[in-house]
């Protein structure tokens, strides 16, 4: 069982979360604007790194809290996990 | 016709009135190592507000006995009358006698609302399963992921988890007296209650169950 940090609520069990996809995707400000093509790569297209990977999470059955992680796709690490709206860690070497 | 003359003309349903608790209850507790109780009809609100602000906090104190809701995660304060239990950075539940709900949530919103706080009565969404002996925490054990080892979840820590699966708002209430078993109360959303109820009546067989009154 992993344990994650919810930054509220402190380390908890990994069932008590789910993932919400990629995190740091910032809304179009200009959405009438852009043309389709750059409209569904904000809207569809997202990163799939075999490595480090900024997210965003969900403790859905604890405080319901949305919050942002650092996690590694392969060995499943959680590097950092902190609050929105908290500058982005730096990613770890490896 | 106001919620007090609701509850006059529309018997209210326990959320585990069909298991029959009133009759296998009784009052001495027996060699058993689990005791389950359900307190029914608790009134419930659920209190949203902004922690750094000092006019909310101070009106819910004003309202609350004098106590300010906790700002430490995971914990609960005991006023006497009512539980203050944290649920989230601006999130809490008061938990207070049957009954109490209709006058509490007035005062309370009259108080915090100035304040942008807002107060919902959620009385009738959860029963509290209360889950007490000197094996409450190993039934707990078999179904939640917290520790709850003292050192972990102290007398008066509050949390939101899974037991078996269900959503539950965990409390701990005993006082860590010496020789004082723990207690939990477990609030339930009461569509999920019997079901919670069944397993930790199962899971408690191996040290022996008893149902006490509520
Ligand atoms: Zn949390």
């Amino acid at each position: 069982m992993l344990l994650i940090a919810c930054p509220w609520c402190g380390p908890r069990a990994e069932l008590e979360f789910r993932c919400g996809g990629q995190g740091h995707l910032t809304r179009l400000t200009d959405a009438m604007e852009v043309s389709d093509a750059e409209f569904a790569r904000y809207l569809y297209m997202r990163d799939n790194p075999k490595g480090w990977h900024y997210e965003r999470w969900n403790h859905v059955n604890g405080c319901r809290r949305w919050f942002n992680a650092v996690r590694h796709t392969v060995t499943h690490e959680f590097h950092a996990t902190y609050k929105p709206g908290e500058p982005k860690p730096d990613l770890p070497r490896s | 016709m106001d919620s007090k003359g609701m509850a006059d003309a529309i018997p209210r349903l326990g959320a585990l009135d069909h298991l029959g608790l009133a009759a296998r209850a009784h009052g001495e507790k027996g060699a058993a190592g689990v005791r389950l109780a359900e307190r029914r009809f608790l009134a419930k609100l659920n209190l949203r507000g902004d922690p750094n602000d000092h006019g909310f906090m101070g009106a819910v104190a004003s309202v609350l006995d004098g106590f300010e809701p906790r700002i430490i995660p995971n914990t609960a304060v005991h006023t006497g009358r009512f539980d203050l239990l944290w649920l989230g950075p601006d999130e809490w539940l008061v938990v207070a006698a049957d009954g109490a709900e209709a006058e509490l949530e007035a005062r309370l919103t009259a108080a915090v609302a100035p304040h942008g706080g807002t107060v919902t009565d959620v009385s009738e969404s959860r029963t509290t399963i209360v889950v007490s002996g000197p094996n409450a925490r190993d039934v707990l054990a078999k179904g939640c992921p917290l520790d709850l080892h003292p050192r972990a979840f102290a007398a008066g820590a509050c949390a939101q988890s899974l037991v078996a699966k269900v959503g539950v708002i965990l409390h701990r209430t005993d006082t860590a007296a010496p020789g004082e078993p723990a207690r939990f109360e477990l609030h339930a959303l009461r569509s999920f209650a019997d079901y919670l109820w069944r397993f930790l009546d199962d899971a408690g067989q191996e040290y022996g169950v008893t149902v006490m009154e509520g």
